[in-house]
């Protein structure tokens, strides 16, 4: 079992009010000096058996067609080698 | 023999049934299609209602567009059968690429619900047609992801083209229903594909069809008269 990590972005000349608005809090919180913040999407595939070339073109696909819409949005694909414990 | 117009009810569907008042009550025949069917019930026309189906998970429109019977709606679209999506249906056909660009979140991150202006651009598609070109109509509008998006180019040759088929009027106070509602880039409120079969619009022609109800005025009817008198006469 693999992890494949699917990342998307709004395309940085769509506005997104998400992340100003994310943005325009963090002064209030007392977090200064972050002049922009965009807000993105992030799926966590759990692939089963090997992640080969065959299985990364598949989820190449699915995320062109299904997890982004590329009128809007990037994307980048990467397979996570070993578990990354978050926050600690 | 009168038109029959089928209606999509996707879960997560809210408008159907309005839509299939409306349609009755222009005077053609509602059809009540399934998600999963991918058999249309030989309807002459389509609707895709408003709603937020497949709860609006990923994005708006975005898991409906691979529902059994989109299939068949999008190779049918592309032949000639006219389909008009309404708010969720709008962000659905922008989806399935049946219309150009995208619907994003409203810019002021509201839910958004109001009696809005309208001027309808263009009276020569296959929903439009019982308007006039300029006429500016007033039927309501709610939504969370009403903000239409394109390339530049692709909103120049929407333009051009006269495929802008909806504009929201812009001046006089918000309040009245003036103003544009979610950010929408040019002012568009609805477009057409390039042969006219296809029309998507943010706000619903469906609630404003009885002057009991809604906005108190009829000003959506001619969407569902236009389309009958299209069928009848073809």
């Amino acid at each position: 079992m693999a992890r494949v990590v699917v990342d998307v972005m709004l395309k940085p000349e769509i506005l997104d009010p998400q992340g100003q608005a994310v943005q325009r809090a963090l002064p209030r919180l007392g977090f200064e000096g972050v002049s922009d913040v965009r807000q993105g999407k992030r799926f966590e595939l759990e692939v089963d058996g090997p992640v080969d070339d065959a299985a990364l073109t598949r989820i190449r696909e699915l995320a062109e067609s299904f997890l982004a819409n590329t009128v809007i949005e990037d994307f980048t694909v990467k397979v996570e080698d070993e578990k990354v414990e978050a926050g600690k | 023999m009168t038109a029959r117009i089928g209606v999509v009810t996707f879960p997560g569907s809210l408008d159907d049934r309005d839509t299939q008042r409306a349609i009755k009550l222009a005077g053609a025949e509602p059809v009540a299609l399934w998600h999963k069917d991918k058999d249309l019930k030989q309807v002459d026309a389509v609707v895709l209602p408003g709603g937020f189906s497949y709860g609006d998970y990923l994005r708006a429109g975005a898991i409906s567009r691979f529902s059994p019977v989109m299939e068949t709606v999008i190779e049918q679209a592309k032949s000639g059968m006219p389909v008009l999506g309404i708010c969720n249906g709008f962000q659905i056909l922008t989806e399935a690429h049946l219309l150009p660009g995208a619907m994003l979140g409203n810019n002021h991150l509201h839910f958004i619900c109001r009696d809005q202006k309208l001027r309808v651009e263009n009276a020569d598609t296959a929903w439009t047609s019982d308007y006039e070109a300029g006429q500016e109509i007033h039927i309501p509008l709610k939504n969370m992801d009403g903000r239409y998006v394109a390339d530049e180019r692709t909103l120049d040759m929407l333009e051009a083209e006269g495929r802008v088929a909806f504009r929201y009027v812009v001046g006089g106070a918000a309040a009245d229903g003036y103003g544009n509602p979610n950010g929408s880039l040019r002012d568009i409120a609805g477009i057409t594909n390039e042969a006219g079969n296809v029309v998507g619009l943010m706000p619903h022609p469906e609630h404003a069809v009885e002057p009991l109800i809604g906005t108190g005025r009829t000003d959506g009817l001619p969407f569902f008269t236009s389309i009958l008198k299209k069928l009848v006469n073809a």
